[in-house]
């Protein structure tokens, strides 16, 4: 398969090291900046990775019912965003069905609000897996500052080799996880086999610019003042320049695809957003 | 400027693309930039950045310590060659310069010192530990400064921070990190020490800010003034000197 070298040597950032402590590292730089983690995506992106995330969960568009493995999913954010839509959705649904019926009677109206308690993500669930144990403790924090209990689970996981069945899962998606993971292509081959035959791979990932001021203008923000922002606001200078390393690094849009083709999705694509600072990939299993 | 080594399977993709000019020293994996164990390479539009950031942090939270320390070093370009000459033209801050003592728990005979009779350097700098609950060890390491031996300038300057407390017999509330600042500021002529002498006191009441003004801090610029620089005393072989008779030796008047 394409991908890695086949040798122990690899990545991280710009150093040459051994696949071993580049994945002993990154769980360092995670549990550096885990409490921390929220407050410099919205320094960094000044906010704009909420609306890359937001795109995802409506590009995804989850039915109630949907089953949900966020893989590297940390603190939580694509899990959230994934239970919101579907409440919302399942409340439209339950609209619907009270609109259509006009002759209800008042057993059938408050067995529709019932429903509604009993059931708001109509069965839907989300299970977030990382491999980080501070990013899941922030992750679970969170949740419960926020009120999210219903249809959500922590597991602690790692992406090349995960802790589920085959064929489980409605949607796989990885956001901003898939770059710090050290084997991609075993990644993506666990993604296939957890995935329910139809199911949908997702990604959401840096990737390459290819306008050249503006890869210029990136470059320049990136390497000048995202470090900085790091040191100022947690402390932590080096993470910040792994994040920004780590990023060119990654593959591109078309490598990217052809490595998931690779895995056996069929139907991948990607979209840009924000003219290639992000893209999002998408597969699926047929 | 090197390219990023290449990881072999990439499919002949080459990621050295047009980073040439846009990478200058922060590649700090590359060893020849470091200068020193913990420094951060960083062009003078990141220390303009860092600056500019680190003060407005200081400012609303005092208790960043590691933003009050990434201040000093990034403003610091013209006080510490300063320093630094002060230190060589004295004779024992020349052998400081030499020797470079370091202010550490592990250095330091904790025991020994709490051992000496009180009134001298080593027990009262011990005693204000202890009432103050702090340690020499939290000192952060100098990053940003790019010259070795500066950073060894700073580096005392924050070791001997304490000893500084120890002497103008100031606490470690904001009050007393106010006067020693300006204390510091006088001696050193450190940007972070100014800013922080004159930004210092906007969280304190009225009532400190009184004593402040009218008594500690003329107190404060007169010793500074009076005093020999700070970094040439060894005050690791004056332990057993009286605080008094050094106070008179470098020149500090006797507190308010």
């Amino acid at each position: 398969a394409r991908g890695l070298a086949a040798g122990p040597e690899t990545h991280f950032g710009f150093q040459t090291v051994s696949e071993a402590e580049r994945r002993e590292k990154i769980y360092q730089v995670f549990e550096n900046v885990a409490k921390k983690y929220d407050v410099m995506n919205d320094s960094m992106t000044l906010g704009i990775h909420r609306v890359w995330k937001d795109i995802l969960v409506h590009k995804m568009n989850p039915s109630p019912g949907t089953l949900l493995v966020d893989v590297a999913g940390g603190t939580g954010d694509i899990a959230f965003r994934f239970i919101n839509y579907v409440r919302s959705v399942r409340e439209r649904q339950l609209q619907q069905k009270l609109k259509r019926h006009q002759n209800l009677s008042w057993q059938e109206i408050s067995k529709s609000y019932q429903e509604e308690k009993v059931n708001p993500l109509g069965d839907s669930q989300v299970v977030v897996c990382d491999i980080n144990k501070e990013m899941l403790k922030v992750g679970k924090q969170r949740a419960q500052h926020l009120g999210y209990s219903e249809g959500l689970s922590w597991v602690l996981g790692n992406a090349e080799e995960l802790p589920f069945d085959d064929d489980k899962f409605d949607v796989y998606t990885i956001a901003f996880g898939i770059r710090n993971v050290t084997r991609i292509d075993l990644a993506l081959q666990e993604a296939y086999r957890v995935l329910k035959p139809g199911g949908r791979f997702l990604c959401l990932e840096f990737s390459h610019v290819s306008n050249p001021l503006l890869a210029r203008l990136y470059d320049l923000y990136s390497f000048q003042v995202i470090p900085v922002l790091g040191e100022i606001i947690a402390g932590d200078w080096k993470s910040y320049q792994y994040l920004v390393e780590s990023i060119r690094r990654f593959p591109p849009q078309e490598e990217l695809k052809a490595m998931i083709e690779d895995a056996g999705f069929l139907k991948v694509d990607y979209q840009n957003l924000t003219s290639g600072i992000v893209a999002i990939h998408s597969g699926f299993k047929l | 400027l090197r390219a990023p080594p290449l990881s072999a399977g990439r499919a002949g993709l080459s990621r050295a693309e047009p980073r040439a000019e846009e990478e200058p020293e922060q590649e700090e994996a590359d060893g020849s930039f470091q200068l020193y164990p913990g420094h951060i390479p960083t062009s003078p539009l990141q220390k303009a950045l860092l600056a500019a950031g680190s003060a407005v942090v200081a400012l609303c939270d005092p208790y960043r310590h590691d933003m009050v320390a990434v201040l000093g070093e990034t403003t610091g370009c013209l006080a510490l060659p300063n320093l630094r000459d002060k230190m060589k033209h004295d004779p024992e801050g020349y052998r400081i310069l030499q020797e470079r003592p370091r202010i550490r728990l592990s250095t330091l005979d904790m025991d020994r010192l709490r051992g000496l009779p009180d009134g001298t350097l080593g027990r009262e700098y011990v005693r204000f530990l202890e009432d103050n609950k702090v340690s020499p060890d939290t000192r952060m390491p100098a990053k940003f400064v790019d010259d070795e031996e500066l950073a060894y300038v700073i580096q005392r300057y924050r070791e001997v921070h304490d000893l500084m407390h120890t002497l103008l017999g100031m606490p470690t509330n904001m009050l007393g990190e106010v006067v020693v600042k300006w204390f510091e500021a006088i001696q050193t002529g450190l940007p972070m020490c100014v800013l922080g002498a004159a930004f210092g006191p906007i969280r304190l009441n009225a009532r400190k800010l009184q004593v402040l003004a009218t008594e500690l801090v003329p107190w404060a610029i007169r010793s500074g003034r009076n005093a020999s620089c700070i970094l040439n005393v060894y005050y690791e072989q004056r332990w057993e000197q009286s605080v008094e008779s050094l106070r008179e030796e470098i020149g500090i008047f006797p507190p308010p």
